[in-house]
């Protein structure tokens, strides 16, 4: 078909072409969260009965969100969780900037390797530190705190925000730095009042991911919080509404649904700071 | 005299001290490593420490919270006599080469598929990648419910296109709750893949279709002998990268099959976590961690070169 025969047949073949496709992967992608939100919305009398037309409720109910609310810790583990997302996002921000601007911009012995070295922890994927950090933190007293997951978290977020920030610092011209320097200001002076302003899109690329990385985490937080009090969402949702061989289905998918929506809201947001820092080629798969 | 001589003496001293100090701190490799000390302290800390404090557990007989002694390699032995350990080895080998191949084809799918012209792109794009961003936990959990033995959705589905009931039993057959881990597994994984290499496809310029169409070159023949290669770089970088975090993947087996039916699922992580947290055998349990390190190295090696080069 050549590009001046658009009729109405190519056109029709044309939106086929795309949608088959896209709509194919479309429909995989977002069944599972039609799935949570249809079963969250159901009446049990319609969850458990095999009979009626499963894709469809008849009486929507949002009793499975009030008993939520109500009956489990949820809102104290999604403020649990929100707390050590910020919290160590901010410090992985800070220490990602202070391992990123001497490598991007400074020229000294063993850069190199400091750069390799970082890239490398980022890639050390934590089955690999659970069990000797288990001891730690027993041995530091942190058990059942957040300070134990705020203090583990930047494990893997420092060496990813460094990593990200790196690569966008070196797309900074230097013109300013320099002429910065040249009117005698310090190092230090440069860094903060001339350079890193110009930086906002790289730290809330940096940000969004490390936030995303924070609420995602599980195997830390499974470890060292076991007391319901200090538990993030992902930990309470499996340890608390998962009783034995009863399943709270409704609460479960509205827990699941509801703890989504925060990194889903940040997420759509900031969605082409995420796509830059994504096919950056720099983020964990 | 001399008494009230001294202290002019230090302050005309002080300015010459301070611009000295300030000199030296203004030294790109002092600036520098002063700026990365707190960070890098942090990292030998909480990373540095505990791999080589692994190590060390690994040649203990450690029970948690009683002190160990030395036993040598006698963890890695019993390992290796073990034959759990080397299901769960074939385990992670399968799921890993199964679900990378599959996040690579349908990747690239994914991206042939979006790298075409139509409305509400971006909103498409921003919804394909929900898998992705969403905490793998919680869809974990939707899945499981959708694979749930009485009332699983897919299954209904199944039901309905005509299969016999009561269906497939997903997480209770050891082949049906493998292929189920690698499905999800690729699920999540996929929208990365694809954005990823859809920003790589923008970037081949049309030229180069335009001379290879005018050589004669049909659909397939571009693809292999123009996408392709242009794209080699990415497709190597984000596989390298999926492979080191399904190889080393915990969440989506722990919260759904928590390695079962008889261990057909468990994964080098899920079973170290079994015997260090749960069996409370944490010399042991490192050990069975660690075997993962020779694999994972050269991984990050051949990656953190790799990503040097580019």
């Amino acid at each position: 078909m050549g590009p001046g025969m658009i009729t109405g047949h190519g056109r029709i073949e044309g939106l086929v072409r795309v949608w088959l496709p896209v709509g194919f992967f479309l429909v995989v992608a977002l069944f599972p969260f039609y799935w949570m939100a249809i079963t969250s919305i159901k009446p049990n009398a319609e969850l458990y009965n095999a009979r009626l037309m499963p894709l469809l409720v008849r009486n929507p109910t949002l009793k499975h969100y009030v008993d939520l609310l109500t009956e489990t810790s949820f809102l104290l583990w999604t403020w649990n969780t929100m707390l050590v997302a910020v919290v160590s996002t901010a410090i992985s921000l800070v220490f990602g900037t202070m391992l990123a601007y001497p490598l991007a911009r400074m020229r000294f012995a063993g850069a190199g390797l400091i750069a390799m070295t970082v890239a490398a922890i980022y890639l050390v994927p934590q089955p690999l530190l659970f069990l000797p950090l288990a001891d730690v933190i027993n041995r530091l007293d942190l058990g059942n705190t957040l300070t134990s997951v705020i203090l583990t978290y930047p494990t893997m977020l420092v060496p990813f925000c460094a990593w990200l920030l790196l690569g966008y610092f070196k797309t900074v011209p230097k013109d300013l730095e320099e002429a910065a320097r040249i009117d005698g200001a310090s190092r230090l002076q440069t860094m903060r009042q001339i350079f890193l302003p110009l930086c906002t899109p790289g730290f809330i690329s940096a940000g969004i991911f490390a936030f995303t990385l924070s609420q995602n985490e599980f195997l830390y937080a499974l470890i060292f919080l076991t007391k319901s009090s200090v538990r993030t969402v992902p930990v309470g949702v499996i340890a608390e509404l998962i009783r034995g061989d009863v399943f709270y289905w409704g609460q479960l998918m509205a827990g699941a649904l509801l703890g989504s929506i925060p990194v889903a809201l940040i997420y759509s947001f900031f969605v082409e700071h995420y796509v830059a820092g994504l096919t950056s080629g720099s983020v964990k798969g | 005299m001399a008494i009230r001589s001294e202290p002019l003496i230090a302050t005309a001293r002080l300015p010459r001290r301070a611009a000295s100090v300030s000199g030296w701190l203004d030294r790109e490799s002092v600036f520098s490593w002063l700026m990365m000390a707190l960070p890098l302290l942090f990292l030998a800390a909480f990373v540095g420490y505990p791999l080589v404090y692994g190590v060390l557990l690994s040649l203990e007989d450690r029970p948690v919270a009683q002190p160990g002694h030395f036993v040598g390699l006698k963890n890695f032995i019993a390992d290796y006599h073990d034959p759990i350990f080397w299901r769960v080895a074939i385990n992670t080998f399968v799921y890993t080469g199964v679900a990378t191949l599959l996040k690579m084809v349908g990747g690239l799918g994914l991206a042939l598929a979006m790298n075409q012209h139509f409305r509400m792109k971006n909103l498409v794009r921003a919804l394909l990648l929900l898998p992705f961003i969403v905490p793998t936990v919680l869809s974990t959990v939707a899945w499981m419910w959708m694979l749930d033995p009485a009332f699983s959705v897919v299954n209904r589905i199944l039901i309905g296109l005509g299969m016999p009931r009561p269906g497939p039993s997903w997480l209770g057959n050891p082949v049906l709750a493998m292929v189920s881990i690698i499905v999800i597994n690729t699920w999540r994984g996929l929208p990365f893949y694809g954005i990823t290499l859809l920003a790589g496809l923008q970037t081949v310029p049309p030229e180069l279709y335009e001379a290879a169409t005018i050589d004669g070159a049909g659909g397939w023949h571009r693809f292999r002998y123009v996408t392709l290669p242009l794209l080699k770089p990415i497709i190597l970088i984000v596989t390298l990268f999926s492979v080191i975090f399904t190889f080393a993947d915990f969440q989506l087996v722990y919260v759904l099959t928590h390695g079962g039916p008889q261990n057909a699922t468990h994964l080098f992580a899920t079973y170290a976590f079994d015997i260090g947290m749960g069996a409370g055998q944490l010399g042991l349990g490192a050990s069975i961690a660690l075997t993962m390190l020779p694999a994972l190295a050269l991984l990050i090696a051949a990656l953190t070169l790799y990503m040097r080069r580019q």
